[in-house]
């Protein structure tokens, strides 16, 4: 099995940049936390800066054009998810996107909403 | 007034209920190839800094001055309608891991040990983490061609389970026997909940 390092040097790789060099050596991002199956949405409001956003930034504000969650976009633009939070965060704060709790994360999940799954699940 | 959500391929409306479900088992248990049965599967990676507690317990020789550490997930989704979603994430069993497992618990609608009888003991510290949690999970044992049938009984003794945890046999490559192993863990689910007014605090 290849080293955390070696996973890194594929042939598309092309510089070797470690993750967190993307976020400034951040390793938390900014303001409210969010949960991994968050709905994330972009606001298709106006750049301000084009220029500061970094190419990584505009990959994922384009993921989020149509609904999409956290999870998904990390596994799409094929970063970690922590380096994806804090790009996430970012793009809150410029107001470029929406982050929205599902609301199964915060409640416990009432029977209702079990026995809809298991029908869900039954009728796969 | 109807917004009417755009619907991409693959697409969730804004509005959809998020249900999690943890899939946890040690290395070559066939997490991958259960959440690959049921659900679209996509690789997700998630680097993170190695706390002074998980370098405590982990194994750091030969690593030296490393101060992040990469974990591979299996994370399937699986539409049940528009308006409701299930995500099945497949995690590492071992402690070291369990930093995850923190943030992937809440919420989660319970968790599925996946274990191979003839490496039982890979699968002590996820229902020791569940059990601890009081999350609820159920053991589902993956059938290799070859791996001895074991008994259930025998394998609720050998791994210390209460009488009601269901313990079921399963082969994570049917997409049959994956279905039935999520829909046993929800009727599980089910059993142990009591009814609560929806939007009150537990």
């Amino acid at each position: 099995m290849p080293s955390n390092d070696e996973r890194w040097l594929d042939a598309e790789a092309g510089p070797v940049v470690r993750p967190y060099a993307l976020t400034g050596g951040r390793t938390r991002p900014a303001g409210e936390s969010f949960d991994l199956v968050a709905t994330v949405m972009a606001t298709h409001a106006p750049i301000a800066d084009p220029a500061s956003l970094a190419p990584e930034h505009i990959s994922v504000l384009q993921l989020a054009r149509a609904p999409t969650t956290v999870a998904d976009i990390a596994s799409d633009v094929d970063l970690p998810l922590g380096v994806v939070r804090i790009i996430l965060a970012d793009l809150r704060e410029l107001g470029l996107i929406v982050i929205s709790t599902p609301v199964a994360t915060t409640e416990r999940i009432d029977q209702h909403t079990l026995r809809e799954v298991l029908n869900g699940l039954r009728g796969l | 007034m109807d917004y009417g959500v755009s619907d991409p391929v693959g697409g969730i409306s804004v509005q959809h209920r998020a249900i999690k479900i943890l899939l946890a088992g040690g290395f070559g248990v066939g997490k991958t190839t259960l959440v690959g049965a049921v659900s679209e599967i996509k690789p997700l990676r998630t680097e993170e800094p190695l706390t002074e507690g998980s370098l405590r317990t982990d194994q750091t020789a030969g690593i030296e001055g490393k101060t992040t550490t990469t974990v591979a997930m299996d994370f399937g989704r699986i539409s049940l309608r528009r308006d409701l979603v299930l995500y099945l994430f497949g995690t590492p069993g071992q402690q070291r891991f369990w930093f995850m497992w923190d943030e992937l618990a809440i919420g989660a609608l319970g968790a599925v040990v996946l274990a191979d009888t003839r490496r039982l003991a890979d699968s002590f510290p996820a229902i020791d983490y569940f059990e601890r949690r009081q999350i609820p999970f159920i053991v589902a044992l993956n059938c290799f061609d070859g791996a001895r049938r074991y008994d259930v009984e025998d394998v609720r003794m050998a791994l210390d389970l209460e009488p009601g945890l269901p313990i079921i046999l399963c082969d994570a490559r049917s997409r049959e026997s994956a279905k039935e192993v999520l829909i046993v863990l929800v009727e599980h689910v089910l059993a142990t909940t009591t009814e609560q007014p929806v939007s009150g605090f537990a």
